[in-house]
């Protein structure tokens, strides 16, 4: 017990040696949006980047929603990780992520409401969202509140960096909005870039072509960096 | 890592324990914001209603559009009293005007219906005006695949053809059941008849009627939809039991 003790006192010694944003710590919020990103690099998430980037609201709400929920799941889940028993971790885990998705379909059925309903499925799916737990697993356990916040921001910003890039190209090419506001003239009246005999892309609406642009910017992404490419 | 957090006893307390903490953090946070919730859905409701009846985005916009496109919530509330001239509420053969109408939890009282056979279930109706004709806007709820179904289903003033109907779901499978609450499959109801001469027969959302774009507007039937045959045996069933109802009280109103 004594030497358990110890070599904690050591550790915590040496933490706030380490300053708030030295370039581990930076690292950690800047390498899951381009090198490590959980969608493209880790393949984690892929369901919900296909479901609901029909629209780029409902892209920007779900990153937020899971911005929130990974950046204090991960807090929360660094704060017990020397309590929780390890037996029922994984259900410690859950509640965590339960709890948090209920607080966000609360508070978006209060301040959101029409975007609550397109959302409703989804919102409950960040249950699922193996994100979520991986990095509960694989990173709050074993590291300290604040290097798990950063954990935690950086993934889900990576995630939601793509899921903003699919939405954005989703709703351009296939209703020829953004957020809801039509820049491309009116499909109805031709004006705009109607008028030149441009039409919308319906298949954009689709779930399939959101499997395809994020096939895209993977390809984009490893022809930029090569090590990236897996050794076939 | 800790030896006491390995013991069956701390275990046990350790899971009571965050299972009280996350129950009074929830009840907290929803106590907090139900009022909020409960007036988005009542808006909601008003929005549903307006709907059926018609008033909806493009009677502001005057811009035709076929997606669902309610009134905007800011503006329900007020669109509502000014469309929306009488709520009544039908209880054991009488109509009796009233703005409790609009509370009335259909679903509760259906409860109540099956449970106690004297019970007289509460009906609620709206009879709305708009451009000088009356429209009589029934509320409806039944079953889907796997949760409820609802929906408001507008009459013309002959009691008898559907000027437009909207439904909703709880939870049915995206992209098949939940169809439901698309424009394709809502638009097919309007013009449809739910009597046959005298006889009343309701819509039947019906599979293979070689009809898919709805041309026929008096064989009481639309398109179902691929994938969802238990949903729309859900919605024929709470068309035809729900409105069932009101024919006694249609009745009079004629």
């Amino acid at each position: 017990m004594a030497e358990v003790a110890e070599a904690s006192k050591e550790v915590k010694v040496k933490e706030p040696s380490e300053p708030l944003f030295s370039k581990k710590n930076k690292k950690l919020i800047t390498d899951p949006l381009l090198d490590n990103n959980p969608i493209t690099l880790q393949v984690l998430g892929i369901c919900s980047a296909l479901a609901i980037t029909a629209e780029l609201k409902a892209s920007i709400v779900m990153s937020i929603s899971v911005l929130f929920v990974l950046g204090v799941g991960n807090v929360v889940i660094s704060l017990m990780r020397n309590i929780i028993p390890s037996k029922i971790r994984i259900i410690v885990q859950l509640v965590v992520v339960a709890t948090l998705v209920i607080v966000v379909d609360l508070v978006l059925k209060a301040f959101a409401y029409e975007l609550s309903k397109t959302l409703s499925v989804f919102v409950g799916l960040i249950i699922t969202n193996c994100i979520i737990m991986g990095r509960f697993e694989a990173f709050a356990l074993g590291n300290g509140p604040w290097k798990s916040f950063l954990d935690g921001i950086g993934n889900a910003a990576g995630y939601g960096l793509i899921l903003i890039i699919v939405g954005f190209f989703r709703e351009l090419l296939g209703s020829g909005t953004l957020l809801g506001f039509p820049v491309l003239g009116d499909p109805i009246e031709k004006t705009g870039l109607y008028a030149l005999g441009y039409e919308n892309n319906g298949f954009m609406l689709l779930s399939p072509m959101a499997l395809i642009i994020v096939g895209i910017i993977i390809w984009i992404q490893r022809s930029q960096n090569k090590s990236l490419i897996e050794n076939p | 890592m800790n030896k006491t957090t390995e013991k069956n006893t701390y275990t046990v307390l350790f899971a009571v324990g965050m299972v009280i903490i996350v129950g009074v953090i929830l009840a907290g946070l929803f106590g907090g914001l139900r009022s909020q919730i409960t007036e988005n859905q009542r808006k909601e409701k008003q929005q549903n209603i307006l709907f059926a009846m018609g008033i909806n985005q493009s009677y502001l916009s005057d811009r035709k559009e076929d997606a669902i496109n309610f009134v905007p919530p800011t503006e329900a509330e007020k669109l509502y009293k000014e469309f929306i001239k009488k709520e009544y509420v039908l209880q054991d053969g009488k109509m009796t005007e009233s703005n409790e109408a609009f509370d009335i939890d259909v679903a509760r009282e259906q409860k109540k219906a099956a449970a106690d056979e004297d019970y007289k279930q509460k009906l609620p109706l709206y009879v709305g005006e708009y451009k000088g004709e009356e429209y009589y806007i029934v509320p409806v709820y039944g079953k889907g695949l796997w949760d409820a179904i609802w929906g408001y289903i507008a009459l013309e003033e002959d009691l008898k053809t559907v000027k437009g109907v909207y439904f909703d779901h709880k939870g049915e499978t995206p992209g098949l059941g939940a169809n439901i609450t698309q424009a394709y499959f809502q638009e097919d109801f309007t013009g449809e008849e739910i009597f046959d001469g005298d006889k009343f027969t309701g819509i039947e959302v019906a599979k293979g009627n070689n009809d898919p774009t709805n041309q026929r507007k008096n064989d009481h039937r639309v398109d179902a939809i691929a994938g969802a045959t238990i949903t729309g045996n859900g919605v024929t069933a709470m068309i035809k039991n729900d409105l069932k109802n009101y024919l006694p009280y249609f009745d009079k109103i004629k």
